[in-house]
């Protein structure tokens, strides 16, 4: 692998960048691996790597049934922020953005982190009073969380109406100064090349069709379009396909799968200084460093895996960011995609062991997995390596479905993540 | 936007006068407090999330009122039948048949 710096940079330039080599190599599959990670998106390439890295496995294949970082990972709004209102939500979400911090060092390739901030917009009381028990609640957590009024907001975000005739008036803000966004792509690049150095396999466009069982119980390998895979430690991180993959095993998940929006305008110069984000009028906006608006719609109410929803859902998040940013109004629209996420009951994951011996599960992250990507990747990796949960994860249990030790982050947090 | 048909308006309306109301066909338990909490979480939680077909409960809210059935491939989103409430679950060669 060469190290990417201000040297090769220079030394490639005097070749006119024609000699790079590959970032990794397509690998064809072994008949079998000490670890198989279903999934090649950032939290499934994030656990390979950690499993190499941090915990000396590094006979691990990653299998992808597309390409690296097409799912999710390639179509989310590159939100990080860590403002959630439990104890256990806190720590794994923390958790996530202290890895996100160095990130690009340790993986010797920029993933574009930018603390510029994540501001939460108070509409009504409601919304006031909610807010700062978060605010409280992070606090005592150690997470980063304070409250702005409606100047102080409008000085932090210059485009946001704060007259009182607003449609959507602003009552104060939520800020959490060390939360912004990462280049998703990258993210999964970052990780892959960095797994590929230590050893990791990444086996694309081969889907996995069945997870084989031993007469104990227990994962003895997958099959694929490109035949049987051995290992005794299988990780699934399939996001919106995870309850068919836990199927395969012949698991039934809490989970449904939604479809997904987000869309981008045409680029324009630096307006959106920080990452705003209304939780009761369904909108969040940012802008890239390409220049275009990035802009996250809600679900659609039905299931579907058909990546794409429906119109009148980019309309009603299109009319509120109207409302919330008049200066946008005449923006327009360059391109919107969907995605499948996977949401549980209580909105939090699932991630650690299943009832099948072997098999590892890191699901149900819904519609706000990107932010947790270095967090949930380190996780898996220490819970397969360690054949037991980190401390961080323990609580996100299948079995609290059972139990009815619910980490209830939906009423807290509202639809968006 | 999809198009629905609803068995008792018997027309197309846009999806937008409908509500969905989760997977079709989990009977109530008649005595909970009799179950173990394993079956209790399986219907409180556990659902198919099929990819493909796909039974469900669809609510005319901005029409009828009515709540009623579907099956709705999840992988196209296209509707292959809609049928009134209380009808059994179709067969495997009725929708086949309704697919070609």
């Amino acid at each position: 692998m060469v190290k990417y710096s201000a040297g090769s940079l220079f030394a490639n330039a005097l070749h006119g960048h024609k000699k790079w080599p590959k970032q990794w190599p397509d690998a064809a599959p072994k008949t079998s691996y000490d670890v198989i990670i279903v999934g090649a998106g950032g939290h499934g390439l994030g656990a390979a790597y950690y499993l190499a890295k941090k915990y000396g496995i590094t006979n691990v294949a990653v299998i992808e049934k597309g390409w690296l970082g097409g799912g999710n990972t390639g179509r989310n709004t590159t939100i990080i922020r860590s403002n959630y209102l439990y104890d256990e939500s806190a720590r794994i979400y923390d958790h996530a953005v202290d890895l996100w911090d160095g990130l690009s060092q340790e993986l010797n390739y920029n993933v574009m982190f930018s603390k510029r901030g994540v501001l939460m917009l108070a509409h009504s009381v409601h919304d006031v009073q909610s807010f700062q028990r978060h605010i409280h609640a992070n606090r005592l957590n150690g997470v980063d969380n304070q409250w702005l009024s409606p100047e102080e907001a409008k000085a932090f975000c210059p485009p946001l109406d704060i007259s009182p005739g607003a449609r959507y008036p602003v009552m104060g803000a939520a800020l959490q100064r060390r939360a912004g966004t990462a280049r998703h792509d990258t993210v999964a690049w970052g990780y892959a090349r960095a797994a590929a150095a230590l050893g990791v396999d990444i086996i694309q466009n081969c889907a996995v069709t069945g997870i084989k069982r031993g007469t104990d119980g227990a994962v003895r390998g997958v099959e694929t379009e490109r035949g049987f895979i051995g290992a005794n430690k299988i990780g699934v991180s399939a996001a919106g396909n995870s309850s068919v993959l836990m199927q395969m095993a012949g698991l039934r998940f809490p989970l449904e799968s939604y479809p997904l929006q987000a869309l981008v305008s045409e680029p324009v110069k630096p307006v959106m200084p920080c990452v705003v984000m209304s939780n009761s009028v369904h909108a969040y906006i940012s802008q890239s460093d390409k220049g275009e608006l990035v802009i996250g719609a809600g679900t659609d109410q039905y299931i579907s895996y058909s990546q794409r929803g429906a119109l009148h859902i980019l309309e009603h998040t299109l009319a509120s960011i109207c409302e919330i940013f008049p200066i946008f109004k005449r923006m327009r629209m360059l391109r919107s995609w969907g995605g499948v996420v996977d949401v549980t009951p209580d909105r939090s994951p699932i991630l650690g062991k299943t009832p099948v011996p072997g098999l590892y599960v890191n699901c149900g992250w819904g519609t706000g997995g990107f932010k947790a990507t270095p967090g949930a990747g380190n996780l898996l990796a220490y819970t397969i390596a360690r054949d037991e949960p980190h401390p961080i994860n323990a609580p996100y249990t299948l079995e609290r479905f059972k139990g009815g030790r619910l980490i209830d982050e939906a009423a807290a947090a509202a639809v968006a993540h | 936007m999809l198009l629905i048909k609803c068995p008792y308006c018997e027309e197309e309306r846009p999806e937008i006068e409908f509500s969905y109301a989760g997977e079709a066909h989990i009977v109530r338990p008649t005595d909970p407090s009799k179950m173990d909490d394993t079956a209790w979480a399986e219907y409180l939680f556990i659902r198919d999330n099929t990819r493909g077909v796909h039974y469900e409960r669809w609510y005319h809210i901005h029409g009828c009122a009515r709540f009623f059935n579907a099956v709705r491939d999840t992988i196209s989103d296209k509707f292959i039948m809609t049928y009134k409430m209380g009808l059994p679950r179709p067969a495997d060669v009725e929708i086949a048949k309704v697919k070609e």
